[in-house]
């Protein structure tokens, strides 16, 4: 290897740039922005001003922040929805005074003020979800307007009433603890607005009103069309915001004692600003509490710190007002070209050096020199098909195999003309199996493990494995169910040929190759599925050796064969059979001199393993090419392959016309003939084998003859 | 089906609604027909007027200008100011332009080519004026209007005893008006209101008109603050946080111009502001106080929101996601 090389396999192989695609394709990603933004201004400003860490100082200034929190969460909630909740400011004010005037004025105690101050903020609330819910109007326009309905309110309100409030003498332990006191150095606010931010977290994200807001708020005619009572939910996150506006006056009411013409004034751009910069999408959908709080948290304290710092009247708003429109325009950017930029980062491939491999030309006198005697085979179901990636064959000597639009497809024997659907998946069936008891077992393309009982009953065995610590992705699902076997007891034996892409991706896997797949067992009796091992370029077929005592399993894009151990001294344990074959294997299957078959999805190209070699090339194309134009693995050309125990290749079939089977998924031999599959053929061959068992079958391999 | 130009659309009863009002009032309230009040009613309609028009240019074109109010006081005080502190009187205007030409551009930058609702975009660029005027270039909260200058002299004008910003009002709806009807983009406005996708499909070049939009808006706006300053010899900034901004959107809905965009015109503009004269003349007459004057105009601000949202009905199906 070059120095060059060798520089690049570092680059490509120990720098794990995968991970950031994968990290940008987790939700919680878009909190990274809003939780630096937060770090850096509490520690920004917190430095500026002195003295601003002390216990004693923080509690003050948190006092504030716990109120402001509290309705920023409830418009968060609003914002969730899709609406907006401009009044929070006047809810916020008019709950106050209520709180004040109960307590002050008429002398009743504590919690019936709070009650009084919830009340108003309810009411409010239900005022401005009737109007935006019900009556649909414009949220921004309307609350807009119900701001200056409360804040007028509140000014007649506070005018006339004031000086009542300010000559009472009365006085309660209770409201002067909520206002002044502190639980384990917190203040009652700060405790308040995290009790409130965790219901609300877990309300929003575990519970049936929860799902429905995001719903609604995600996409407004698909929750209408699938059932959701959008007014309703709509109504409701306006009483919501309406609520913790008012809890948030109570708590104002507590700490000021009083009412006076500037409470909540100018709430609303705050708060709003505060919902934004944390990264609250506008026109909902988009967002959590966790980021509801961030945002308080760097506005309150951008706010209060420029007017400690003394920056001069209106330095505050034109602050405000440039974080805004940064916030939402970042947002909308962000939400708009996401998808860009994950694909400008996702695919990362890796630097890899298949080994010299023995030539499969025609003629070249190797071992694994392509014939034409594939071309021959009659063709079964022509021009009905597409798409059988794997074919299998019962007692009854009836064939099956899947097909691209997810049915399984039973032909009858003896002559296989006529057929029937025999089940339908509602995914593509690749990989086939039978049972004991003649159940077909089938991974379904990107939907899991099914079973298929022999009266064409569907039934999903599994469709997830469990998550390991260390992927980021989430590697607990299947994405890519590819093929199986049955062990005498029963577990079946599965790969997953990638974590990182779907299904339909797999050109991208394979120009990446970088190594996720996964061969996996599922027991039928506990129904748990488990990851056996993991690591591999696309795990394929998967075929139970004849003793029963391991598993041969293909590795695509790295041209091998690997036999793991069920039994004996290396149980647990796989180790490679077969390396470097020109071809990229696919299923295996048993044949009946105690040999196999294993079916090539196509041949290794000298310009494709070139370019494995060179992942910054892979990089650029997939970035700066359409994909028609990508370089990846030939599949125009496959062949079956038959090799015994030790990994000794017996012999080689193929088609070089490209006519009948260019491209070989799967094979099976059945009483003396070969059945041939391809996921992108339009027929299954059929053949006879020179020289083999005319009584050979499967089953009888497999569960020994009928009883 | 009901026949253009029949039957009781919201523009006539809006405009009969006027005409009783002032029939009532003239009536009613003592004072109200004296032929000084009746000066004062469209003098006080005619800033509102002016910034009114504005509005209805960006909203008939679907958004909305929240920073007009801001751009209208900080501009004009900012240009006051200048002038106080001894700058020539074309440096100062030059300025003050360019500054309000780079808002409207800003406003319509962030719409066009951010796509940021127009709400939001223009909350926050008006709270950037304020904000950026009040604490970098002018000193106090009050701006004087320097003595002998052309802007008092301009107040003080009278054609046939009726002040000149009547005319100002009447012209700025003429060119809005000869805009709207007359000119390729002023027609494009409607297709744009009435469905952006189409418009943007057909080729109209949506993104520049919006910022031409916003530019006319903040211009009419920078026009508004000079005619304040003229009339009161000084710009107050408090005049942010009164409620100006919603009567001018209260001019606007009520005058029959749908918020969501394609509809009206500069009749719906004059007729609305006359009825919301009145209606403002008439309060004051009654000694009704500013708070309570508030909480009338916002109900029936709300009250027509709701007429408006019935006559011009949000479709569940069609209503785009996120327009709030």
């Amino acid at each position: 290897m070059t120095l060059r090389e060798t520089l690049q396999r570092w680059r490509y192989n120990f720098i794990p740039d995968h991970l950031l695609g994968e990290i940008l394709t987790k939700r919680w990603a878009d909190n990274a922005i809003p939780f630096l933004a937060m770090v850096a201004t509490v520690a920004g400003f917190g430095l500026a001003i002195p003295g601003f860490f002390k216990p004693s100082s923080l509690v003050e200034s948190t006092r504030q922040l716990g109120e402001f929190t509290i309705v920023v969460i409830g418009l968060s909630v609003v914002m969730l929805a899709g609406g907006i909740d401009l009044s929070v400011g006047s809810i916020f004010a008019l709950a106050a005074f209520a709180a004040v005037s109960t307590f002050f004025i008429f002398g009743l105690p504590v919690w019936v003020a709070l009650l009084s101050a919830l009340a108003v903020g309810a009411l409010f609330g239900a005022f401005n979800g009737y109007l935006v819910g019900y009556l649909r109007l414009r949220a921004f326009l309307t609350t807009l307007v119900t701001l200056v309905i409360g804040r007028a309110l509140y000014d007649i309100l506070v005018i006339n009433f004031a000086a009542a409030v300010q000559q009472s003498d009365v006085s309660s332990p209770i409201w002067d603890f909520i206002g002044d006191g502190q639980f384990m150095g917190l203040s009652m606010a700060v405790i308040i607005a995290l009790v409130l931010a965790v219901i609300a977290h877990v309300a929003l994200t575990r519970s049936r009103p929860g799902w429905h807001i995001l719903a609604v708020g995600g996409s407004r005619r698909s929750a209408h069309n699938s059932g959701i009572r959008v007014r309703e939910t709509v109504f409701m996150s306006y009483v919501v915001s309406g609520l913790c506006a008012g809890l948030a006056g109570f708590l104002i009411a507590c700490r000021l004692s009083g009412a006076g013409p500037g409470t909540g004034l100018n709430l609303e751009m705050l708060a709003i600003t505060a919902a934004v910069v944390g990264g609250n999408s506008l026109g909902g959908g988009r967002g959590s509490i966790a980021k509801a709080v961030m945002g308080a948290i760097i506005v309150m304290m951008m706010n209060n710190s420029l007017i400690r710092l003394g920056f001069g009247t209106g330095t505050n708003q034109m602050v405000l007002g440039l974080m805004l429109a940064a916030a939402v325009t970042l947002d909308i950017r962000w939400l708009k070209n996401r998808h860009k930029v994950l694909n400008e980062v996702y695919v990362a491939p890796v630097h890899v050096r298949l080994p010299e491999t023995p030539s499969a030309l025609p003629g070249s006198g190797s071992s694994f020199a392509l014939n034409n005697v594939l071309s021959k085979a009659d063709a079964i179901g022509l021009g009905e098909l597409e798409g059988p990636e794997d074919v299998i064959l019962d007692r009854d000597d009836h064939l099956y195999c899947g097909t691209r639009h997810g049915e399984i497809v039973r032909f009858f024997a003896p002559d296989y003309r006529r057929s029937e659907v025999f089940a339908h998946t509602g995914g593509f069936p690749l990989g086939l199996a039978f049972a004991q008891d003649g159940t077909l077992l089938s991974c379904v393309g990107a939907m899991g493990l099914y079973a298929i009982s022999p009266r064409g009953e569907v039934r999903q065995l599994s469709a997830e494995t469990n998550r390991s610590y260390r992927s980021i992705v989430d590697d607990a699902r299947l994405r890519d169910p590819n093929d199986l076997d049955v062990a005498p007891d029963g577990r079946i034996f599965f790969t997953d040929s990638t974590t990182r892409y779907d299904a339909h991706d797999w050109t991208l896997d394979s120009i990446e190759n970088r190594p996720t797949g996964r061969l996996l067992v599922h027991d039928p009796k506990t129904g748990i599925t488990r990851t056996l091992l993991d690591n591999y370029r696309y795990t394929n077929g998967v075929c139970l050796a004849h003793d029963g005592k391991s598993v041969l399993f293909a590795e695509s894009w790295a041209c091998r064969v690997h036999r793991y151990w069920l039994e004996g001294p290396k149980a647990g344990t796989a180790e490679c059979l077969i390396d470097g074959m020109p071809g990229y294997p696919d299923n295996i299957n048993r044949a009946s001199d105690g040999t196999y078959w294993m079916a090539w999805l196509g041949m290794r190209t000298p310009s494709f393993d070139l370019s494995l070699r060179h992942p910054s090339f892979r990089k650029h194309m997939t970035r700066r090419l359409p994909n028609d134009e990508w370089l990846f693995p030939n599949i125009n050309t496959g062949g079956v392959v038959k090799f015994d125990e030790q990994g000794t290749i017996i012999q080689t079939m193929g088609d070089l016309t490209g006519v009948s089977h260019p491209m070989v998924t799967s094979m099976r031999e059945h009483k003396g003939h070969l059945f041939i599959g391809g996921i992108l053929n339009n027929r299954i061959g059929r053949f006879k084998i020179e020289g083999a068992d005319p009584n050979w079958t499967g089953m009888s391999s497999y569960w020994g003859s009928r009883s | 089906m009901e026949q253009r130009g029949q039957g009781w659309t919201q523009e006539r009863i809006v405009f009969a609604l006027a005409v009783v009002l002032f029939i009532v009032a003239a009536l009613g309230l003592r004072g109200f027909a004296d032929p000084n009040n009746l000066i004062a009613i469209v003098r006080s309609v005619s800033v509102l007027g002016i910034l009114a028009l504005g509005m209805a240019v960006v909203i008939i074109g679907r958004g909305i200008d929240l920073s007009q109010v801001s751009v209208m006081a900080m501009s004009g005080a900012w240009y006051l100011q200048m002038l106080n502190d001894g700058r020539p009187e074309g440096m100062a205007l030059l300025t003050v332009l360019a500054f309000v030409v780079f808002i409207g551009l800003a406003n319509g930058f962030l719409v066009a080519y951010g796509d940021v609702p127009p709400i939001f975009a223009t909350l926050a660029s008006g709270a950037v004026v304020y904000g950026l005027v009040r604490s970098q270039f002018i000193g106090s909260e009050t701006v004087p209007l320097p003595p002998g200058h052309w802007l008092e002299a301009l107040g003080r004008m009278r054609l046939v005893t009726v002040p000149v910003e009547v005319f100002l009002f009447a012209g700025a709806s003429l060119l809005i008006f000869l805009f709207l009807r007359y000119t390729t983009w002023g027609r494009y406005t409607y297709l744009m209101g009435d469905n952006f996708q189409a418009a943007r499909t057909i080729g109209i070049p949506v993104r520049p008109m919006n910022l031409l939009r916003y530019v006319i808006s903040a211009l009419l706006a920078f026009a508004a603050g000079l005619l304040t300053a003229s009339n009161l010899f000084s710009i107050n900034t408090r005049v942010i946080t009164s409620t100006l901004l919603y009567d001018i959107i209260l001019v606007v809905v009520i005058g029959g111009i749908g918020l969501s965009g394609g509809k009206g015109g500069v009749r719906n503009v004059v007729g609305g502001a006359l009825l919301i004269g009145i209606m403002l003349n008439a309060m004051t007459i009654l000694d009704i106080s500013n708070i309570y004057q508030n909480l009338i105009k916002a109900i029936i601000l709300l009250a027509a929101i709701i007429i408006d949202s019935l006559m011009n009905p949000r479709d569940e199906q069609t209503a785009q996601q996120g327009d709030i």
